[in-house]
């Protein structure tokens, strides 16, 4: 398994499956009225900006393995800024006592 | 066609089904317990793909970091902030969720064109495997040395951030002065952590 090109599953197969997990997540990052559910909507884009990374690394770069180091620090970067997201999540939830999107609207216009 | 071959197409086909159906779920579900939960398997997933890609470094960080801390963080924030108001409905949702539907899918189908019709200088190197975990270290101490160190310094920016932006109000408490109106609760008197012939 040690060579993908040659293998049965093309690049533009892991292609797809990330482009498809990264739409989910900005539908999911739009419309979902629960706090939590925006944070996990963008993780599930960074998981999928991180498979295209990695795929590339591993069909086109094999040796030099660059994409798999920048996945390394998305990753990271993502544990971050999950962890700073949910902090303010309950800080909001203190002074709110509510979750709902829709309702944290004293910047618009 | 080999039994490799077909192991690792079955492999492919298993787990980008439980990462689409898993994403689908994370968005669509109402109970957001569910959807954390398949957030959790949509991650394990991945970190499989990662290893049909020859990455098991990258693997097992994906399976600690995201599962083991992401996830059980975002578990964390869900019990802390578990309120079962219902939610008041809002007019223009559907239509919201409708027009939005179709961004995305627009933006899907033009991610799709551009991966299918591109053409990848596909027959790349020799993958090196096992010797990845090697080279990502030689990587993250000569050529990324300086991102290295700024995602240290945001890690801990990250961790103070985090703790200052979730702790309770902390008072400062003047013990000479009575009060009154007693605003404070219990866990505001401070207890010294050092006693003071302790540092004598």
């Amino acid at each position: 398994m040690l060579e993908n090109s040659t293998g049965p599953v093309p690049l533009q197969a892991y292609l797809i499956v990330a482009a498809f997990l990264f739409c989910t997540g900005v539908w999911g990052l739009i419309n979902s009225r629960n706090a939590v559910r925006v944070l996990m909507s963008i993780e599930l884009m960074l998981n999928a900006v991180n498979i295209n990374l990695m795929s590339f690394s591993s069909y086109i770069d094999g040796s030099i393995i660059r994409g798999q180091v920048f996945s390394i620090f998305v990753i990271t970067v993502a544990a971050a800024e999950a962890a700073v997201g949910l902090a303010i999540l309950l800080s909001l939830y203190r002074n709110r006592v509510t979750i709902d999107m829709e309702s944290f609207n004293l910047l618009k216009w | 066609m080999n039994i490799a071959y077909s192991t690792e197409l079955i492999c492919f086909l298993i787990l980008s089904s439980i990462i689409v159906s898993g994403s689908l779920a994370v968005v669509l579900l109402e109970n957001i317990v569910y959807s954390a939960f398949l957030l959790g398997g949509v991650f394990m997933a991945v970190a499989g793909l990662y290893l049909l890609l020859n990455a098991s470094f990258v693997a097992a960080a994906q399976i600690l970091v995201y599962v083991g801390a992401v996830n059980v963080l975002i578990l964390f924030a869900i019990m802390l902030v578990n309120n079962k108001e219902a939610l008041k409905p809002i007019e223009g949702l559907k239509t919201r969720k409708l027009i939005s539907g179709g961004v995305c899918g627009g933006l899907l189908i033009l991610l799709l064109r551009v991966s299918i019709t591109t053409k990848w200088n596909v027959p790349g190197p020799t993958s090196i495997g096992e010797e990845a975990t090697y080279r990502i270290g030689e990587h993250l101490f000569t050529d990324y040395l300086l991102p290295f160190e700024l995602a240290s310094i945001l890690l801990l920016m990250a961790m103070i951030g985090a703790i200052v932006l979730a702790r309770r109000d902390v008072s400062i408490p003047s013990n000479e002065v009575d009060d009154f109106n007693n605003q404070k609760s219990l866990s505001d008197k401070k207890v010294p952590l050092l006693s003071k012939n302790s540092l004598r």
